[in-house]
Parts: structure tokens; sequence; C-alpha cells
């Protein structure tokens, strides 16, 4: 005999438990996937090791050492994968097995979904602040530290992770989860190589002035201003502002649960 | 168990439309506590779309729905702890284990039952780290069934819940069904098996293009068993399951 008592006994756990719960499953779930931590990790500090290297070879007349140069950009690199991609696809095979629906028949209301969402993000994102950073300091890299950068570096990752998270989740919530995954990857590698993200918008040339207004030239600049001059980028900010705007407008009009 | 008077779930001239589509036409529906009832249709009879409605994943175009006395699109946030629903597929993260699945799950209400025991009752113990995606659709089936009682609901929604189970798993869920009934628990399926309808229901509603069409006992249905209860089925709405 079972000792299961299936007398009702109804009842939400305390939201922030609920949240607390829901941010550990998508945070093991991110940190599972293969392909997302290629994503996450290995491609942004081979680019870091690959660039270091090589920059010493080609001069693109960089005004800063090139590790100095690009481990703010490579920072920006990790964060655009994991708020844009990964969240992308995350939440585009999310809709595709019903977990969402399915979530949202448990007490989870959906701005506990969000919040865990968050919090699992941020956590992917100390995780990769932390390893590129190790990375940048054994190839050499020296920031500049003030208090005026340590803020600078927050708010660009804050108001990075608004923008690039908005704009997946307007991704997922339009397209079917396989063109989802298809067109996160493109776009992520078409920021990396032309978005002004890794190195700065001014080493473009005519082009520079477009990038630095992409979300990606944008973060990538912020994330420079900070470690390089250790200052706010207050020309960059806004413009992750506005795209967050966007984005978010995006996702309220066309987001669908199922 | 004292049961209120009132109804688990009432239905009243519900009229739901995809398109051109319509998928429930003027449909009357009362289901009482602490029964197990069976809505029994063909394909696209509006099985599932009743009960998403019911469950408040969608807002009735006309007519009027109640579950537990209250409005499942409006009351929702009230309703839902109080509801089991087992959705007809998915519902778990391709990359999640079966037990990590059904803790999470339990995690998210406040008297959850005994993840380790309901696992083993339903054999989830088994599937180990194979991730959901890769679980058999009968496996897919049981944690579905075991996600939607882990929270100890007063009413369960299933939705054809022992399709792809093989007959073995079937018994499982039979018993599980009938136990819960026993503790109180109202109980809601939809099924295209008849036998499932007649060995389990305490009330068979078959419904068809949006309408019910029969109501009843399955002893009522099938005269006491002369009749069985495929033909009724049959006669009525000039389908085969």
């Amino acid at each position: 005999m079972s000792a299961l008592d299936f007398s009702p006994q109804p009842g939400a756990a305390p939201l922030s438990s609920q949240v607390r719960a829901q941010a550990r499953m998508e945070t093991r779930l991110l940190l599972r996937n293969g392909e997302q931590l290629l994503l996450a990790v290995v491609i942004p500090v081979l680019v870091l090791i690959g660039g270091v290297v090589g920059l010493t070879h080609v001069d693109l007349s960089l005004t800063h050492r090139p590790v100095d140069e690009l481990t703010p950009g490579v920072l920006a690199l990790a964060i655009m994968s994991s708020a844009f991609t990964s969240v992308a696809i995350a939440t585009g095979f999310e809709r595709r097995y019903g977990v969402l629906k399915r979530l949202g028949a448990s007490p989870l209301p959906r701005s506990g979904l969000l919040a865990g969402k968050v919090v699992a993000l941020l956590v992917v994102e100390v995780l990769q602040v932390v390893l590129v950073s190790l990375v940048g300091l054994v190839l050499g890299w020296s920031p500049s530290w003030s208090v005026a950068g340590c803020l600078g570096f927050v708010l660009a990752l804050v108001l990075g992770t608004a923008s690039f998270a908005s704009l997946g989740l307007f991704l997922a919530g339009t397209l079917r989860a396989e063109a989802t995954l298809a067109v996160a990857n493109l776009v992520y590698l078409l920021l990396l190589a032309g978005g002004a993200v890794v190195l700065p918008s001014s080493s473009y040339g005519a082009f520079g002035s477009v990038a630095r207004w992409l979300p990606s030239g944008a973060l990538g600049d912020a994330m420079r201003a900070a470690f390089l001059d250790g200052a706010v980028a207050w020309s960059s900010l806004p413009c992750l502002v506005g795209w967050a705007l966007v984005g978010g407008y995006l996702t309220a009009r066309t987001f669908s649960w199922e | 168990m004292s049961v209120p008077a009132e109804p688990a779930v009432e239905v009243r001239g519900l009229v739901m439309r995809y398109g051109d589509v319509v998928a429930v036409d003027g449909l009357d529906l009362t289901i009482e506590r602490g029964t197990i009832t069976a809505v029994l249709g063909p394909n696209g009879a509006g099985k599932t779309t009743t009960l998403e409605t019911c469950e408040g994943y969608r807002r009735p175009q006309a007519g009027v729905v109640r579950v537990l006395g209250l409005d499942p699109v409006a009351s929702r946030r009230d309703l839902l702890p109080r509801i089991g629903v087992m959705l007809q597929q998915g519902g778990a993260w391709g990359g999640v284990h079966a037990m990590e699945m059904l803790r999470h799950v339990a995690s998210l209400h406040a008297h959850p039952l005994d993840v380790e025991l309901l696992g083993t009752r339903l054999g989830l113990g088994d599937c180990g780290r194979t991730p959901y995606r890769r679980l058999s659709g009968g496996q897919q089936q049981r944690l579905g069934l075991a996600m939607a009682v882990v929270g100890r609901p007063e009413l369960l929604f299933v939705d054809e819940p022992t399709a792809g189970m093989d007959p073995a798993a079937r018994r499982t869920t039979w018993d599980l069904l009938r136990e819960l009934r026993a503790a109180g628990v109202t109980v809601v399926l939809t099924t295209h098996y008849i036998e499932e309808a007649e060995r389990l229901a305490d009330q068979v509603h078959i419904i068809d293009h949006g309408r019910l069409v029969l109501s009843g006992t399955p002893a009522f249905l099938t005269h006491g068993g002369a009749r069985r209860l495929e033909d009724v089925f049959l006669e009525k709405t000039g389908t085969v399951l």
C-alpha cells in the first residue's frame, strides 16, 4: 500500500520560494545545455585569446593595448550571447514543448516566471563575467578602476541585458522554435562580426557611425568606456534604454505563451 | 468529506470559434463534486477547447463557465492552486529529468504530495537521467499526470490521460484516478477510449460538433449493460471513435 494521501490540500507556495525554485531550475537547465555553453563561454574566451594573439600582428590603430581593448568587448559579447541568443532559443523551445503553457496552469504567476528567468540569466552572466575577466587578467588585462567605471559596468550589464533579452523574447514569441534557433544564432554571428561589440565602433570606419547605434555597439562601447576610461558611457547607455523599450513594446504586443 | 451543493464545473451556453470553425457550439455541462466524469467525443468534437476554457486558458466567446464557483479567467490566480491540469502533450523542458521536473512543480505548491512516493507509484524512478525529449510517450504521459496531482488539487482536469500508455500503465492510471475520487477529488477526463469511460466514470457526457449529445451513468447509457457504450456512441454521433 502506498502512503500517498490524495485528500485535497491545495495552495500556492510563497511567491519568493516559487521564484527561487524557478530561478534554480532555469539556471541548471542553462548550464546543462552544451550548445548554450559553447555560445556563452567557449566562443567568447576563444575570441579573447585569438584576438589578443592576432592583434599583436595586425595594426588596427587602436588607442590601447589589444587586451585592454578586447576584454571589455568580449564581456559585452558574453552578455549578448546569454541575454539574446540563449534567452531566445530557450524560450522558443519552452513554447514548443508546452512548458510555458504548463507553468501557466501552476501557481507560478507570469511575473514570477519572468523574475525566475531574470535571476537565472544574471547568475549565468556573473559566471561569464568572472571567467572572461580571469582569462583577460591572465593575458595581461589591466582595467582602470574607478567608482564611475564600476557604475558604468553595472549599468551597461543591466541595460544591455534588458535590451537583448527583450529582443530575444520578441524573436521567440514570434517565430517557431527552429526558426528562432536559426535566426538567433545568425544574428549573434552577424553582430559578432559587424556589430562593434568586440572592437570599438570607431575601428569600423564609416560604418562605425551606424554600428554604435546597434545594441551590440552601444553595449560594447559602454563596456569599453567603463574599463578603459573608468567612465559611465552617457552617450551609449540611452541607446540601450531605447532598444529595451523597443524590444519590450514589441514583445508585449506579440508574445504568445503557447 | 462533505460535498458542497455547488457543482465542481458548470458550463452554460459555451461558444468557442477559431476563425470560421465552430469548436464549441452552445455547450451545457454540469459536473458534480467527488465524481469521475468522462467527456467522450470524436476528434474535433470540442473536448480540449472546453477543458482549456475551464482551466482559464481561453475566455468564453459566449456563455458562462464556473469552476469551483469561480470565473476561470477573472479569478485565475485564486483558482489555479486548487485545480490540477494534465495537458494532452508536452509540458516539460526538453532537457529536464522526469523526477527533477516533478520536484520543481511540487515546489510551487504549499502542501505537495511526497514526490518520491508519487514518482515510484507512477514508475518515474526508472526514467533516471534521461532527458524529457527522449522519454517514451507513455513515460511523458505519466509525468504529466504526476505533475497534475502533485499539488493536491480539489479538481483534476486530465486530457486523454492514457493515450500512448501500455496496458499496465493504463491500469495504474485508472487505479490512481479511482483513489483520487475516494479521497474526495473531482476528476474530469476526456478520452477516446470507450472502455476507459465505461470502467472509470460515474458520469459520461458524449459531445459532438461542440454540443452535448447525451449524458448519463455508464449503466444508464448502456441500458444496464444490455448495449455496448460504443454502439450508443456510434448511434448518437455517427462517428467511429
